[in-house]
């Protein structure tokens, strides 16, 4: 996918002018509450008309102000997954889910209702009233909705931030699956650099209606870290091995072990760069069920602390120390540390 | 006791008549101002509302004498478009039909626009994005979704149209079997010495019609309430 916007809307007293390129199946727009993510959506859908600039997806021109064109938002294949599943009250989950299926041209419809149906896990719901539906199931069925349109481009309007944290990873999933599952590119909205992190390869950066710059998911966390004060780690494990109260993961070459916390064993996990204790020797006994060897690669200022890039074996993780105490374990690029981690500190995500 | 007359039956008819044609022709007219106020911004916005909440607050006897002077014989439409057709209006059933329709016209379009406003936009936004053009949008999904409002504003048209008066013995007179209504029967019925058990009896006869008309609204709201 390849989305080029340069537009400008007045929109009573906010300003939205953007001008930028993305490429790639997995985008995303970062951006505070009112810096204009949902109206970039909105231009890019066709619902509200830029007053000039153009909008060419793919090389197909939707919005050129300069040649009259606007493509309505009815031919533009453009699907959307809003924060509230804006599902229709007076149709079944079935009539919802092929509404827009029914309406798209035949020569487009590649992906099949009973595919869908079978990704979502939504057959249970076929027969029922949208007003019946929990929230994740709502979403769900959203989720299904859009892509059974066969849309060229998925924008994805905050779809997680109405549920919570639970719920939120198993969307997140099925989001994921879906997108892989049938190859439809989509540009992901957050203000939750968590979801940006988990869903995104490339983001655009937004503030005050203007684009700013376009960074990696990872560029942007670690941008983000002065200003959260802390970094999160994104750990994707395999090959849960239960043994006792923990559960034990290859990450890399290397096992880690983690606190069995009730539920069936996952495989993304959270884990805060505070809860990484650095050691200059080998802590001999600690009560920490996971201590590695690793090597610095980055050490950078976080304001009043310093994040500490650290190279294990194939994988790398970010702690955080205190200025003087990265001063005293004299941490610099190449230095030779131990890091220890409880098994506790682990947060399951999905 | 009391039998009903040629004319009395003729009453009720014409009433019914009228009530129902208005309230089918005004239904699509109603509808599409009411969707223009709600989902359109255009200049001339307030004259639009102006122009159809009008016949609320005017006299119906003026609304009536107005419609007489734009389509008598003599009237601007009557000269310029009537008579070179040949058609007549003033003093047919036909007149009090749209006597009916424009004092009924804003309580129609009040009770469909409250439904609309309603309506969550985001809803008609999606179905735009999953593929319907405009017209399919309002069909499948405005439609639907004001249903409620539709039934209302009938209701209402109908009930306006059943108890109209002072415009329609204007415009189309009170001539028995032609254009004589219930309300003007009884006007009649009411003038004449010893005729009111005949004015009661169609009075009962307002009231039956008016209950089953309420009994049919009830019946729809919540077979919809149910569907949604």
């Amino acid at each position: 996918m390849e989305l080029r916007v340069e537009a400008s809307k007045h929109l009573g007293t906010f300003d939205l002018n953007v001008d930028f390129t993305i490429t790639g199946s997995r985008a995303g727009v970062f951006g505070p509450s009112g810096s204009g993510k949902s109206t970039l959506l909105s231009l890019i859908a066709g619902l509200i008309v830029p007053d000039r600039g153009f909008i060419n997806l793919d090389g197909k021109m939707l919005f050129d102000s300069s040649h009259s064109v606007h493509v309505m938002p009815e031919n533009r294949r453009i699907g959307m997954i809003s924060q509230q599943s804006q599902l229709f009250p007076h149709l079944s989950v079935h009539k919802n889910l092929l509404y827009g299926y029914k309406r798209c041209d035949a020569a487009y419809r590649k992906i099949t209702p009973d595919a869908v149906i079978e990704v979502l896990q939504i057959g249970p719901l076929l027969t029922r009233g949208v007003n019946n539906l929990s929230g994740g199931e709502k979403q769900r069925v959203a989720i299904g909705r859009a892509i059974l349109s066969n849309p060229r481009l998925l924008l994805m309007d905050e779809p997680l931030s109405a549920l919570d944290d639970d719920l939120k990873f198993q969307i997140i999933s099925y989001l994921k699956d879906t997108c892989e599952v049938f190859n439809i590119p989509y540009i992901f909205i957050s203000h939750a650099l968590l979801e940006m992190r988990v869903m995104t390869d490339r983001v655009l950066k937004l503030a005050d209606g203007c684009a700013h710059e376009l960074v990696t998911a990872e560029e942007l966390a670690r941008g983000s870290m002065k200003d959260s004060g802390s970094y999160t780690n994104l750990l994707h494990l395999s090959e849960p091995q239960c043994e006792g109260d923990v559960h034990a993961y290859s990450w890399g070459d290397r096992q880690l072990f983690v606190a069995d916390s009730g539920t069936p064993p996952v495989m993304l996990f959270e884990l805060s760069s505070r809860d990484v204790i650095l050691f200059k020797r080998h802590p001999e006994v600690i009560s920490a069920r996971n201590v590695f060897k690793a090597t610095v690669v980055n050490a950078f200022d976080m304001g009043v602390r310093v994040g500490v890039e650290l190279q294990c074996g194939t994988e790398k993780l970010v702690a955080e120390v205190t200025k003087k105490a990265a001063n005293q374990m004299e941490i610099h690029e190449g230095t030779e540390i131990y890091a220890a981690i409880k098994a506790l500190s682990f947060k399951p995500l999905h | 006791m009391f039998a009903f007359g040629p004319s009395d039956y003729s009453a009720i008819f014409v009433s019914v008549k009228v009530a129902v044609v208005a309230t089918l022709i005004s239904l699509p007219l109603a509808f599409t101002v009411a969707y223009c106020m709600t989902f359109k911004r255009f200049k001339g916005m307030l004259v639009l509302d102006v122009l159809v909440n009008l016949p609320l607050t005017l006299p119906p006897v003026v609304i009536g004498y107005l419609l007489l002077m734009l389509l008598g014989q003599n009237g601007w439409i009557g000269t310029w478009l009537l008579q070179p057709l040949g058609i007549r209006i003033i003093f047919t059933w036909k007149a009090a039909v749209i006597a009916t329709m424009v004092v009924g016209f804003p309580l129609m379009v009040r009770a469909i626009r409250t439904n609309m406003e309603a309506i969550d936009r985001r809803l008609v936004d999606a179905s735009r994005l999953l593929g319907a053009g405009c017209l399919d949008s309002i069909f499948t999904i405005i439609v639907p979704l004001c249903f409620r409002g539709l039934i209302a504003g009938s209701l209402l048209m109908f009930a306006r149209g059943l108890g109209e008066f002072g415009a329609t013995i204007i415009v189309a007179g009170n001539i028995p079997g032609v254009t004589q209504t219930i309300p003007l029967a009884i006007y009649d019925y009411v003038s004449s010495p010893n005729r009111e058990v005949m004015a009661m009896a169609l009075c009962c006869v307002s009231i039956t019609i008016s209950v089953v008309v309420l009994i049919v609204h009830e019946w729809l709201g919540k077979r919809m309430g149910r569907r949604a």
